[in-house]
């Protein structure tokens, strides 16, 4: 009992006794997740806007039309994480 | 050990309120100036931490009460109760989880594992939504822990300490019940992550897709361990509770669907956010409600509720759940509510021929699938608080409802995959719809023309749709390969493995909807055309049933003798000798086991015949039809015999203890020795069932596919595959 005691009480402090705790900057973290995620949505939509195109599902034309319209909104999200500045790449991959 | 178990629960309990306290005043001042800001960070890791500090304590406890089941240690009140010397091994080690006690602290470890997990995962990402959802998870695990410190303590002392257990309840002595509820409340837990997520977002205005994309496994893992979950329970209901089906729409089964529904749903409409930025309400909703059904699950099966609401106003536990769900509605209502206006879509819905369309119908008919089942559950509830009595609905009004739905959401699953996104034209539809169309209407020809299939409808239609299901997952499959094949010289096998570990979400998805094609074929098969013949036959007599002849060769018994000498339990049996047309003859044994009483007025003879007994089904199964029987002996003799054993016992009080337990072995011997060589009938059920075996394989095809979808990219194939993109998206960028 003693012992789990111990062991969660270190745990649990561990943070608030270190002196040089990272500054917080979670709202743009947020800012640059919400980017990432709907960059990696979007490139999923890439892929299989030309699998539904390989497989039959879209013709050439709706294929090359969708595609240029979600390379556009690819285009515009990869502008709005430049415009963020360079981040910490640990935050993207987690 | 009672001691340090229940002061690890308190030490537990004060851990979760710490974390919450910790995380919510981290949140709160890390928005504070500089200096200040620093120590919030501080605060919400140490928050985070609190998790795994619980994780670790509440597993310790947990380790507790499992070493005193092994143990027999009958000290613990819940282990007296609960369990036996001559309860298996196996057994007792599972024993922990069939009381109340128990399966609420199983409950508590396995969400503050999840919930660890979700936090170590997430460390870095989600930061603003983090500390708000650890709040929650450890919100929930609080409520819990303080029902197991409060009202429910597992760690209660017996007294007067007994030399022996009452045993575990017989019914729940099935391999199924090792995995079945701690694959339930795996289910009920995880789907407390996405709500805890949500919520958070909800604070935070964090409404896009990260903490769907953060959220996801963790709904996908629910959806799978509580789908595990109910089809374990169906698989246990079928062969060991002797009524010949998988499924009666109790309470308790149904408070595990409901969930489930929603969660499928949410699993579906979520790749319209992801992809469209659309019903952004509809997905929390969604969540918040899936979460809610989760808790409502456990308290359906905790409260005692079901049986009447005053069992209800009975259980220590009814009004502190009741009082959690209430909190839990109205908190999601107002913060849906106050959030309505970031939660409004960026676009709207291009075509009614497109995916969204199909998954926006779907989810429909599995909200309305939820609502059914909701409605049949409480109704006996609803009509007691409002006539007095109790009334309630049975398998046909369930059918009633839940058969056009399920129709129409097997079609929407053969649908959904043919669609594109967005929108889908109807040249290119007519294209991809030929095949599975054909498939349907071959399909429907075959069975009318095999005869008996027309006087069902419904299960008609079922079968032609799963054909159109199946067929369109298999040409969806086909056609990827060769597309793969095109771009590459790969084999058939390698270009399939390629396409499925590229395309996993996808692919995986489309074998669910196969598997749920396959098991809805079980499942409307053994509806349909199931044959059930109660019969009574002497031994050597023979009845016909379903194009069977079954013949009561002889009865059987046995003594079952535990590990420690003691005797478990009696078997009463049957060899039955079954045979059909000019195939080979099979042997079946069913089998009905009594487990001795420890009520002390029964006669130490009679104890064992007045006690508890189970059904052990025999069973052939097969691919085309499942033959099921069970025995009801009859033991009416045994009983007259083992009362008159009581009074000759009783009269012999000054035996000495040993030679006591030798003579009434000896006497249990003779009796089942007569047993064997009586000639008395006994009643039999028999059942013939076509396809059951294909609910059982659907479920297997469902669950590899989820195991499929929710299997992670190698990271190193998922780097290569963003910076490929990358790269193609860069170099547009530059001609832009």
């Amino acid at each position: 009992m003693l012992v789990v005691l111990a062991v969660a009480v270190a745990l649990i402090a561990g943070p608030l006794r270190r002196s040089r705790a990272a500054a917080d900057e979670s709202a743009e973290w947020a800012e640059r997740a919400e980017l990432e995620a709907a960059k990696e949505a979007k490139y999923r939509e890439i892929r299989e806007a030309e699998l539904d195109y390989r497989t039959g599902k879209l013709s050439e034309a709706d294929w090359r039309a969708l595609d240029a319209g979600l390379r556009a909104d690819a285009i515009e999200l990869l502008r709005r994480l430049d415009a963020l500045g360079p981040g910490d790449d640990r935050g993207r991959e987690g | 050990m009672l001691l340090a178990g229940r002061a690890l629960l308190i030490l537990a309990l004060a851990i979760a309120v710490y974390g919450i306290i910790a995380s919510l005043y981290g949140a709160r001042i890390r928005n504070a100036p500089a200096d200040r800001r620093r120590s919030g960070r501080a605060w919400i890791d140490s928050g985070r931490r609190a998790v795994y500090a619980l994780t670790g304590t509440v597993a310790v406890c947990f380790l507790v009460l499992e070493v005193a089941f092994l143990r027999s240690d009958f000290t613990f009140e819940l282990v007296a109760t609960h369990s036996s010397t001559t309860t298996p091994g196996f057994y007792r080690a599972t024993a922990p989880w069939s009381s109340q006690e128990g399966s609420l602290l199983l409950w508590v470890m396995l969400l503050s594992g999840w919930s660890s997990l979700i936090l170590y995962l997430t460390r870095r990402r989600a930061r603003e939504i983090a500390p708000y959802a650890t709040a929650v998870l450890l919100g929930l695990a609080a409520f819990f822990l303080a029902l197991l410190v409060l009202l429910e303590t597992p760690f209660a002392r017996a007294s007067p300490v007994p030399p022996e257990g009452v045993g575990l309840n017989p019914i729940l002595r099935h391999p199924a019940m090792m995995i079945h509820p701690p694959m339930l409340y795996s289910g009920y837990t995880l789907f407390a992550v996405p709500f805890a997520f949500a919520v958070g977002a909800l604070v935070t205005r964090r409404l896009g897709a990260d903490w769907i994309r953060t959220t996801r496994p963790f709904a996908l893992a629910a959806w799978l361990c509580l789908g595990v979950g109910v089809i374990l329970g169906a698989r246990w209901s079928y062969s060991e509770l002797g009524w010949g089906g998988y499924w009666a729409w109790d309470g308790v089964e149904n408070a595990a669907l409901m969930p489930w529904l929603t969660g499928t749903a949410f699993l579906h409409s979520v790749m319209i956010q992801e992809r469209r930025g659309m019903l952004r309400m509809w997905n929390v909703s969604l969540v918040l409600g899936t979460g809610i059904l989760a808790v409502l699950g456990t308290f359906l099966v905790r409260s005692g509720i079901l049986e009447s609401i005053h069992a209800f106003g009975a259980s220590t536990l009814g009004i502190p759940f009741l009082v959690l769900i209430v909190a839990m509605i109205a908190g999601s209502i107002a913060l849906v509510a106050s959030r309505a206006a970031d939660l409004r879509s960026e676009h709207r819905l291009d075509s009614l021929l497109s995916r969204e369309a199909v998954f926006l119908l779907n989810n429909l008919v599995l909200v309305a699938l939820c609502f059914v089942v909701f409605w049949g559950t409480f109704f006996p509830l609803i009509s007691e608080a409002i006539t007095g009595k109790q009334a309630s609905v049975g398998p046909p009004w369930f059918g009633r409802y839940v058969v056009p739905l399920a129709l129409v959401l097997v079609l929407l699953s053969g649908l959904g995959p043919v669609m594109t996104w967005r929108r889908a034209t109807a040249a290119n539809l007519r294209r991809v719809l030929a095949v599975p169309t054909a498939a349907a209407a071959v399909t429907l020809v075959v069975l009318l023309a095999a005869g008996g299939v027309a006087a069902r409808p419904l299960a008609l239609v079922m079968f032609c749709l799963a054909a159109f299901v199946l067929a369109v997952v298999a040409q969806e499959f086909w056609r990827g390969v060769r597309a793969r094949r095109a771009m590459s010289d790969d084999s058939v096998p390698r270009a399939l493995v390629a396409l499925v570990r590229r395309n996993r979400r996808r692919y995986g998805g489309y074998l669910v909807h196969a598997g749920i094609a396959v098991l809805f074929v079980g499942v409307a098969a053994s509806t349909a055309f199931q044959d059930v013949r109660d019969v009574r036959l002497a031994p050597g007599e023979r009845a016909r049933i379903a194009g069977y002849d079954v013949t009561y060769s002889r009865p059987t018994a046995r003594l079952d003798v535990a590990s420690n000498g003691s005797l478990e339990k009696i078997d009463l049996g049957a060899a039955l000798r079954v045979r059909r047309g000019g195939d080979e003859p099979i042997a079946l044994h069913p089998e009905r086991s009594y487990f001795p009483s420890s009520d002390p007025t029964l006669g130490p003879l009679s104890r064992y015949f007045e006690g508890e007994s189970t059904s052990e089904v025999g069973l052939r199964t097969g691919l085309r039809r499942d033959l099921w029987t069970v025995v009801s002996p009859d033991i009416g003799s045994l009983l007259a015999i083992a009362r008159r054993g009581d009074e000759v016992f009783r009269e012999a009080s000054s035996l000495p203890r040993g030679e006591r337990a030798v003579a009434l072995g000896e006497a249990l011997r003779r009796m089942i020795a007569r047993y064997r060589t009586d000639v008395a009938p006994a009643t039999f059920r028999v059942l013939v069932s076509p396809l059951v075996t294909w609910v059982w394989l659907g479920a297997l095809i469902v669950f590899g596919g989820g195991l499929i979808a929710l299997w992670p990219a190698p990271a190193a194939a998922r780097r290569r595959a963003r910076a490929g993109y990358a790269a193609r998206v860069a170099r547009e960028l530059g001609r832009a």
